[in-house]
C-alpha cells in the first residue's frame, strides 16, 4: 500500500480555552482533490493551516508523505523541529490564502521568483524564465511588471497561485481562495485551479463554498462542523442525498 | 425580456463650458497682506545695519566655520548611524517572545527617553570622572588591558556616543511601529513558501515597514543635525561652538549666529530633498501611481510648451 499524501489521526487544536479541532482524521491519497465545506468557525481553515504547521496541533498525529509535520519521532519520543527544518517541510507544500497576501513591494514576477531564488537557490535567470512561464500559464503574461495594488483581486489570486507553484509543491492547500473576490472574477481563479487538478494531477485540499467547482473537480467532499468532520462523500452524494441534517441545513443556505 | 437603452443622438458636440470663475476677494486680500508683510520684513533685514551682512559674508566661507560645519555633519552621520543600527536591534529585541530580551529593550528605551539628552551629553563628557580607566576583558572577570578614558573617549566621541545612544531609543520605537504595521498575512505567506524568520524579516517585512519608518527617520535626521549643537557644552568644535569661539573674540555675536543659521538651513534643505526621494523609493507598490518629482513636472511642462525659453 502506498503512503497517503496527507494523513491526519485524531487531530486536536485549542486556542486558549476554545477547542477548534476536536479530533479530525483524514487520509488523502496522491492526486486526490478534496473540498472541505462547512460554516465559519467550524475549524476548516485551522485544519488547513495545521497541515503546513502555520498552527501547532495539540494532540493527535499529522503527517505529509509519511513524515510528521513539525516533529521528529525517535523511539516513542517526539522532538520539536528547528525552525529551518520546518521551513524546509513547508517549501514542499503550496498555500493560497483568502486575502492573497502577495508581497506588496514586489511586482508579480518578483513575487513569483522570490522564494525559488532565496530558498531553493535556483539561478536567477532560470527562476525568471520559470516565473514568466507560470504567470503565462495563469493568464497574466501581460501583468508581470505590475505591483499587486495595480491588479484586480482575481489577478492577484492567480499570481498567488503561480507563486505557490514556483516552489514545485506536491500538495496545494487553498484557504477559501475565491471568498474575497467579486463574483465576476471567481471564474478565472477556479479555471486555473481546475486546470491544476485535471491537467497536472495536483493533490489539492480546498476549503471552499463553490459547490459547482466541488461537483466538477473534487474526488471527495468533507463537511466540517464544530471542529469535526461530520460527513464525507462524493460530490454527487452531497448534491443528491446528504445524510446529516446539519449538512442539509448548511447546503440549503449556500446553494 | 430584454430592453436596450436609447441613447440621444446628436450631431453637434456640446459646447465647452466658458464660465466666469467665482471671485475670491477674501483670498486676494490675504495674499496682498502676505506680500506686504514679506516686503516689509525683507526691507528691514536688508537695511538694519545691526545685521552686519558684510561680516556675515566675510565669515560664511571662512576656513574655521567650514571646519566646524564638517564636524557637525560628521556628528550627525555617525550618531544617526549608531541610532539606526542599534534602534533596529532594539526593535527586533522588543518583539522577541523571550521576556528578558524584550524587557532589556524596554528598559533601555525607558532610560534614554526619560533623561534629557543635554544631561546625557554632560555625563559622557565627564565619563572619566565616573570611570577613569577603561578595562578590556571579561566583565566581573580578569582584565587584559586598561586604557585611560580621556584618551579613548575624546570629546568628539563622547558627543557621538551621547547622541547616538539617545537616538537609538527613539529609532527603536519608530522601527517597531514600522514592523507591526506590516500585515501578518505577509509573514504567513513568506513562511508558507519555506522562508526562514530572518529571511522573512529582511526581504518581506522590513522593506514594507520602511514606508512607515522613513518619514519619521528623515525627521529625526533633521532634528539630529540641530541637536548636535548641544555638544558645544562639552567643547566639541562643531558649527555652533566654532562661531561662539569667534564672536567671543570679535564680539560680532549676531552676524556669526546668522552664519551658523544659514549653514543649518542649507544642510536641512539638502536633507529634506534626500528624504523626498528615499520616500518615493520605498513607496513603490504602495500607491497605484507615484506622483511626479518636481524635475519630472518641469520636463513635462517644457515638452508641452516648447516655445518657453
Amino acid at each position: 500500500m502506498t503512503t497517503p499524501k496527507v494523513k491526519a489521526e485524531e487531530v486536536h487544536k485549542r486556542f486558549a480555552r476554545l477547542e477548534v479541532l476536536k479530533g479530525v482524521s483524514l487520509e488523502v491519497s496522491n492526486g486526490e482533490v478534496i473540498c472541505i465545506i462547512g460554516p465559519s468557525g467550524s475549524g476548516k481553515s485551522t485544519f488547513l493551516r495545521c497541515i503546513n504547521h502555520l498552527e501547532k496541533i495539540d494532540a493527535g498525529r499529522l503527517s505529509v508523505d509519511g513524515v510528521l509535520v513539525g516533529y521528529r519521532q525517535a523511539g516513542d519520543k517526539l522532538y520539536e523541529l528547528r525552525e529551518n527544518e520546518i521551513a524546509r517541510e513547508r517549501a514542499k507544500i503550496g498555500m493560497v490564502f483568502q486575502r492573497f497576501n502577495l508581497f506588496g513591494h514586489m511586482t508579480a514576477l518578483e513575487n513569483v521568483v522570490e522564494a525559488p531564488i532565496r530558498v531553493l537557490k535556483v539561478p536567477k535567470g532560470q527562476a525568471t524564465a520559470e516565473g514568466r512561464a507560470l504567470l503565462d500559464q495563469v493568464g497574466l503574461s501581460d501583468k508581470i511588471e505590475n505591483y499587486p495594488s495595480q491588479l484586480s483581486g482575481g489577478q492577484q489570486q492567480r499570481v498567488a497561485i503561480a507563486r505557490a507553484l514556483a516552489m514545485h509543491p506536491s500538495l496545494m492547500l487553498f484557504d477559501e481562495p475565491t471568498s474575497a473576490l467579486d463574483p465576476e472574477l471567481v471564474g478565472d481563479v477556479l479555471g486555473v485551479m481546475r486546470a491544476l487538478a485535471k491537467e497536472m494531477g495536483m493533490t489539492m485540499i480546498v476549503v471552499t463554498h463553490e459547490m459547482g467547482f466541488a461537483r466538477e473537480v473534487a474526488d471527495r467532499v468533507l463537511m466540517m462542523d464544530d471542529g469535526m468532520i461530520i460527513e464525507e462523500g462524493t460530490p454527487e452524494h452531497f448534491f443528491t442525498a446528504p445524510a446529516e441534517e446539519r449538512t442539509r441545513q448548511f447546503l440549503s443556505k449556500i446553494l | 425580456m430584454a430592453t436596450t437603452v436609447d441613447r440621444p443622438q446628436s450631431s453637434v458636440p456640446p459646447d465647452e463650458i466658458k464660465a466666469i470663475p467665482v471671485r475670491h476677494y477674501g483670498r486676494w486680500i490675504a495674499a496682498a497682506l502676505i506680500v506686504y508683510l514679506a516686503v516689509a520684513a525683507g526691507w528691514s533685514i536688508a537695511t538694519n545695519p545691526n545685521f552686519e551682512w558684510s561680516i556675515v559674508g566675510d565669515w560664511l566661507f571662512s576656513r574655521r566655520v567650514l571646519d566646524g560645519l564638517v564636524v557637525t555633519i560628521e556628528l550627525t552621520v555617525l550618531s544617526m548611524a549608531i541610532g539606526i543600527a542599534l534602534g533596529v536591534v532594539l526593535a527586533v529585541m522588543r518583539l522577541s517572545p523571550n521576556p528578558l530580551v524584550s524587557g532589556a529593550s524596554f528598559v533601555y528605551v525607558w532610560f534614554f527617553r526619560a533623561t534629557p539628552v543635554l544631561v546625557q551629553i554632560l555625563f559622557w563628557g565627564n565619563i572619566a570622572a565616573l570611570y577613569p580607566q577603561i578595562h578590556i576583558g571579561i566583565p566581573l572577570g580578569p582584565s587584559f588591558t586598561s586604557l585611560d578614558s580621556n584618551s579613548v573617549i575624546t570629546v568628539f566621541w563622547a558627543g557621538v556616543l551621547a547622541l547616538g545612544l539617545n537616538e537609538a531609543a527613539y529609532m527603536a520605537e519608530i522601527v517597531r511601529a514600522g514592523i507591526i504595521s506590516v500585515d501578518e498575512g505577509q509573514t504567513e505567506a513568506a513562511q508558507s513558501l519555506g522562508m526562514s524568520r530572518l529571511l522573512t524579516m529582511r526581504r518581506i517585512v522590513l522593506p514594507q515597514a520602511m514606508r512607515v519608518i522613513v518619514p519619521p527617520t528623515g525627521n529625526e535626521t533633521i532634528s539630529m543635525l540641530k541637536t548636535t549643537s548641544l555638544v558645544s557644552v562639552i567643547a566639541v568644535s562643531e558649527l555652533l561652538y566654532t562661531v561662539q569661539q569667534i564672536y567671543a573674540v570679535n564680539y560680532q555675536t549676531i552676524p556669526l549666529l546668522i552664519v551658523a543659521s544659514i549653514w543649518y538651513l542649507i544642510i536641512t534643505s539638502i536633507l529634506m530633498t534626500g528624504q523626498y526621494y528615499v520616500e518615493r523609493h520605498f513607496g513603490r507598490g504602495a500607491t497605484r501611481n507615484q506622483p511626479e518629482t518636481p524635475f519630472q513636472r518641469i520636463r513635462r511642462y517644457l515638452r508641452f510648451h516648447p516655445d518657453v525659453p
